[in-house]
């Protein structure tokens, strides 16, 4: 019996092996394993050990690269991994084929009514609309990351009990109307409730560096992917829309009044859904594209400063410009953080790292001079809520930014480590949700709500 | 003596298929099968056949079916169709042009010593 159990591991590890290659797909395994098994007993018929007829029956296999190659000349669309959505049964897995996409259908149908009801209910206040959309949405799409981990109690009060109080204050408080408060708090609250979705996507482990970076690529190939369907579903729509038109019917009502409150919320949890699916299946795409825009970022930064210098004056630097350089920052610690997340800790500095580093410093240069261009606006002009929230948050991206450029300084110095540099990300970036939460709360009762 | 890898693959697709007009089989019973007819002189490796068994599918020369072997293990099983028949008869046909002439070569020019075989 101990003999079989050696030849079961043996083969497992071998299955483990094989599996590997991806043109070989688990049905072929399968096959293989039952020739190698028919080859074994056969071998051991003959008088060989467990071992040796295993070792034998290996051999005549022949070498699995040249195998492979065989497999891959007959299956070349296997180098092209699929995304398969409802799984294979000969996949293994004991759950339902389908209940993970009705789980999903619903929850999309739901975030669709909820959206549309939403308008129906809110009317005509634009204001009070845009303050609700992403109370509306969120608890579909947490709901599914939640339902997916099997999140505990805990989990969910954790999740449930800031959210109410969120959608308690965006609604009671006696807002202006179309004062700078009520602004701020409709562009910070997505970003509170980002940190809920996060905190749904880590279920439990949300100490951990390695789950926090894991919802970091979420969010990357979330917005990936949402932006396909998007451009997919406009597509479909505007062609639809097109012969419409032509044949004399108009599409608009249609289209404002039902279409879109149903297809944007939905395509949310959809994407949400696809990006859980693919995960290990598909490479990621979002840490290629920084790849790609790191050195063209360095040189957009670098013009941007020459001509921030050249304009001359910092007082006359107007507010439109300052909110787009605030875009500008976030779009590189986004790329920091994307390249950061696709990295391998263990591998030396190489020549992207000193681009980044490269990145990281331009950044700083461009918040140093923005945040001097702020403080002179205050002192000459005095405060205002938009100047608090936008110097909030420069300090904080000069503190995340300065902070990265040492340890990635460090690290290519060979005195620090990669990890450190991950771990600074992973652990500051609640920050920003923490400061956006104090934007929609506190800045109203302290500004009069104006 | 070791057969040429080139032979080899030419004769594999003639092969298989004769041995399926037989009656349906699994991978390591067809190999099993080219043991035994060539006396055990044609060495396959024998992860090349499913490469082979897959590419005579999706041309429609053989159909296959999971079933279960004796130990209850998922077992396929590759059986010829009517295309797989027109092929292998096609296939015959070739072949036998082809020994029929190495045999008028062989008759009209006698083998070299086997000596040969010995230095190769």
């Amino acid at each position: 019996m101990a003999h079989d159990d050696e030849l079961e591991a043996q083969i497992d590890r071998w299955r483990g092996y094989v599996h590997r290659r991806q043109v070989i797909s688990s049905a072929d395994v399968d096959e293989l394993e039952d020739h190698l098994r028919g080859q074994v007993t056969d071998l051991r018929a003959t008088g060989l050990d467990d071992d040796e007829a295993f070792l034998v029956a290996i051999k005549r296999l022949g070498n699995l690269d040249a195998v492979s190659r065989e497999y891959a000349r007959e299956h070349s669309e296997r180098l092209w991994k699929q995304l398969a959505l409802v799984p294979d049964e000969s996949a293994g897995s004991p759950a339902p084929r389908w209940r993970e996409l009705a789980v999903v259908i619903a929850l999309a149908v739901g975030a669709g009514v909820a959206v549309k009801a939403g308008i129906a209910w809110l009317g005509d206040d634009e204001a009070a609309f845009a303050r609700n959309v992403g109370l509306l949405v969120v608890p579909f799409l947490a709901a599914y990351l939640g339902w997916k981990r099997q999140a505990g109690p805990r989990t969910v009060a954790a999740i449930a009990v800031p959210f109410v109080v969120l959608a308690v204050v965006l609604n009671v408080y006696p807002f202006v109307p179309e004062g700078a408060t009520e602004v701020l708090a409709i562009i910070h609250t997505p970003v509170v409730l980002w940190l809920l979705v996060g905190l749904a996507y880590v279920a439990g482990s949300w100490r951990s560096d390695g789950r926090r970076m894991d919802f970091v690529r979420f969010t990357g190939e979330l917005a990936i992917y949402f932006t396909l369907l998007a451009i997919g579903g406009g597509i479909l729509l505007g062609l639809t829309a097109g012969v419409l038109q032509l044949v004399g019917v108009d599409p608009e009502p249609v289209i404002t009044g039902w279409v879109m409150p149903f297809a944007v919320p939905g395509a949310l949890v959809v994407a949400a859904w696809l990006v859980e699916a693919k995960q290990d299946v598909v490479e990621n795409i979002a840490p290629v594209l920084t790849r790609i825009f790191t050195p063209l970022t360095i040189a957009m930064l670098l013009a941007v400063l020459v001509a921030l210098i050249a304009s001359g004056g910092l007082v006359e630097v107007d507010r439109d410009l300052l909110i787009l350089m605030d875009a500008i920052l976030v779009l590189v610690v986004a790329l920091l953080l994307y390249s950061i997340s696709a990295r391998d800790a263990l591998a030396p500095p190489a020549l992207a790292d000193w681009l980044q580093l490269v990145l990281v410093g331009a950044a700083l240069v461009v918040d140093a001079v923005m945040l001097t261009a702020m403080l002179t606006r205050i002192a000459e002009f005095g405060t205002s809520p938009n100047k608090i929230a936008a110097l909030g948050l420069n300090l904080l991206l000069l503190v995340h930014l300065g902070v990265s450029a040492w340890r990635s300084a460090r690290f290519l110095r060979g005195v620090g480590t990669f990890s450190a540099l991950e771990r600074w990300q992973t652990r500051y970036l609640p920050v920003y949700a923490l400061w956006a939460a104090v934007v929609v709360v506190v800045f109203p009762p302290l500004f009069d709500f104006a | 003596m070791r057969i040429d890898k080139d032979l080899v693959a030419a004769s594999a697709t003639p092969l298989v298929l004769g041995i399926l007009a037989d009656g349906d089989l699994y991978g390591y019973a067809i190999l099993k099968r080219v043991g035994e007819l060539s006396g055990g002189r044609m060495q396959w490796t024998d992860g090349m056949l499913y490469p082979l068994l897959h590419r005579l599918e999706r041309l429609g020369h053989v159909s296959s079916s999971w079933g279960t072997s004796e130990t209850g293990r998922r077992r396929k099983h590759y059986a010829i169709t009517p295309t797989g028949r027109a092929q292998l008869a096609e296939r015959q046909a070739q072949w036998s042009v082809v020994a029929d002439a190495l045999r008028q070569v062989w008759e009209s020019a006698p083998r070299p010593a086997t000596v040969v075989e010995g230095w190769a």
